[in-house]
């Protein structure tokens, strides 16, 4: 059963989801499609949400994890064979190993902050090198693989309704995830962690481990969308999978719908979609146009929406009920 | 229960504490005084494992607990407070002591009962649905108290929680920790301001420039001539003397 704060959450989430739905019914193909690349892109927003928004340490290079994960399972796939799904499987654990990996190494380090942000940086731009230099990652060419629809390959793209319900469906299992988190002792401690460590490790909590398994657990997360990318395009290169446009989408929607919640990410990442689509529409799709666009959201959004879209939402019409809220 | 040998510690030039040792027996109230910046603080952070000391071992239980991190120390049964208090800001009340429940309730709602329980046993029960971050300073070093209890520890530490306390809220609090320890906890306090101690240790250390400089029951103490040379400077002992006298 979810409760919300607040009317204003509650008619919020409630929008989502009917356009969410709507999007079935709606005559043009365009708006699936459209919608389509932006549950794609929310994934990847849960994914910086867990450790961003809820572990408060804020990563300037999710890409690293969305690389991992689409690379490894393209690697297993074309240069060794492997089942899509085992590949699949693969790449979000490949997503899982590269997050714990970056935070052992700097939590290790006590890297915090704006320095934190700058390593995973480092370590996306430095994985998006080696990718483009290696021959077994396709070096400079990338990675394609043989167009076979059918369920053993993972491949629907011939049937848009069918992409659409499977992305709907990984959607809502990571944010089930994400809510099941939020409420266990773990997401407690997350939480502890991001608001007070010195008062988290008094009380008996191993600070380094907690951060480090949020990394492994966002790195999961990223690697699914890396490992989604790829079955949807069937082409990756390190330009897009490890760019920091990956990077700058994972943050940009947790951000504007609001960190550290569970609807935050779709929300924040929905709204910035429509917002950039409707731009480029209006302005005869100039290319870049859409950043533009989020950046100038972004500084709005971090000066008069601290909380973002869920935390604005969470103050109109409050419900008079005490504790915490499940959005 | 806890025992503190030979303690030193060094920050660059500073020596912050120097061979300094203590003993905690199970079940009781010990003081820890001594004028600012004579290492109390930094005694406990060694103790609670925040910071490594130069040389010297702390012992709980008869374990040697040297250089373990907090949270295997918390895990054992001691717990810290900070005296610059420490809530987590955006949790409410309830949550903030949920975080220390945690460490034996892996539940949520078990460790949100515990929680309850706790805050209004340390009459926080209309202020559990509060954002901690809306709590006076009073409300703030109750929840330090609340939170540490709630891991469940034996061994208290507190650092300074009646400073900048008004008289009505020390004599509440006074109550709540004697009634807590009459439950079996045992308490190392900190400070600063003598009289607070005197109600309630039966035994406190004083430390001065790092060194343990006395020991006894606080009416002992504030009768020591090197103790009142630690608070009121040097001579002081002598003219209190020469003033008693005259
Ligand atoms: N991390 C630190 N680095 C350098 N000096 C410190 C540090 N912590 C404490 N000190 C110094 O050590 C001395 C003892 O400090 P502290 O233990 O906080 O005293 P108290 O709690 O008795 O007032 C002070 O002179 C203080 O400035
Ligand atoms: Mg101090």
């Amino acid at each position: 059963m979810m409760r919300f704060a607040s009317l204003g959450q509650a008619a919020l989430v409630a929008l989502v989801v009917v356009y969410l739905l709507a999007v079935y019914l709606l005559p043009s193909q365009v708006w699936m499609g459209f919608t389509i690349n932006a549950l794609a892109m929310s994934i990847v927003a849960l994914s910086w949400n867990i450790t961003g928004g809820f572990g408060g340490m804020a990563s300037f290079g999710h890409a690293a994890m969305y690389g991992t994960g689409a690379y490894a399972s393209a690697v297993l796939q074309v240069q060794f064979g492997v089942n899509a799904w085992v590949a699949f499987a693969a790449g979000i654990a490949a997503g899982a190993l590269m997050g714990a990996f970056i935070g052992a190494l700097a939590f290790r380090y006590g890297v915090k902050g704006s320095y934190f942000a700058l390593v995973t940086l480092a370590f996306a731009e430095v994985l998006r090198i080696c990718a483009s230099a290696f021959e077994i990652t396709g070096a400079g060419r990338g990675l394609q693989l043989t167009l076979q629809p059918g369920v053993a390959t993972l491949q629907f793209n011939n049937d848009r309704v069918l992409t659409y319900t499977l992305l709907l469906g990984i959607v809502a299992l990571v944010m089930a995830l994400t809510a099941w988190l939020k409420y266990s002792r773990f997401g407690a401690y997350l939480v502890a962690v991001r608001e007070n460590e010195d008062a988290a490790r008094a009380l008996g909590i191993d600070t380094y481990r907690v951060k480090v398994t949020a990394m492994a657990i966002s790195g999961a997360f990223g690697g699914l969308a890396g490992a989604v990318y790829l079955q949807l395009w069937l082409f990756i290169d390190s330009s897009v999978v490890y760019g920091v446009s990956i990077s700058v989408t994972a943050l940009i929607g947790p951000i504007i719908g609001g960190a550290g919640t569970v609807w935050g990410p779709l929300v924040g990442t929905l709204g910035l979609h429509l917002l950039g689509e409707g731009a480029k529409t209006a302005l005869h799709g100039a290319p870049g146009l859409n950043f533009v666009l989020y950046a100038l959201v972004l500084i709005a959004a971090l000066r008069f929406l601290p909380q973002g879209l869920m935390g604005l939402a969470a103050r109109i019409g409050v419900l008079g009920r005490k504790g915490g809220d499940d959005a | 229960m806890l025992e503190v040998r030979n303690l030193t510690k060094r920050f660059g030039g500073l020596l912050a504490l120097s061979d300094a040792s203590l003993d905690v027996p199970e079940g009781a109230i010990v003081g820890l005084l001594g004028p600012n910046g004579a290492g109390k603080t930094t005694c406990f952070t060694i103790i609670a494992g925040f910071t490594r000391a130069d040389s010297g071992s702390v012992r709980l239980d008869g374990q040697d607990i040297t250089g373990l991190p907090p949270h295997r120390i918390c895990g054992l049964g001691m717990v810290r407070t900070f005296q610059i208090v420490q809530p987590f800001a955006g949790l409410t009340v309830q949550e903030n002591i949920a975080v220390g429940a945690y460490l034996r309730h892996e539940s949520r709602r078990e460790a949100l009962a515990e929680a309850r329980r706790i805050g209004q046993r340390l009459g926080m029960g209309a202020l559990l649905d509060r954002p901690a971050a809306s709590l006076t300073i009073a409300g703030r070093k109750r929840l330090e108290i609340a939170r540490a209890l709630a891991t469940g520890a034996r061994l208290l530490l507190l650092d300074e929680v009646m400073a900048g306390l008004i008289p009505t809220e020390v004599t509440e609090i006074v109550g709540i920790i004697r009634q807590i320890r009459d439950e079996g906890h045992t308490f190392l306090m900190i400070e600063h301001v003598m009289q607070a101690v005197m109600s309630l240790a039966e035994t406190a250390y004083v430390l001065n420039y790092g060194k343990m400089i006395a020991q006894g029951t606080p009416q002992q103490l504030v009768r020591d001539p090197a103790v009142v040379e630690a608070y009121l400077g040097h001579g002081a002992a002598a003219r209190l003397q020469e003033a008693a006298h005259a």
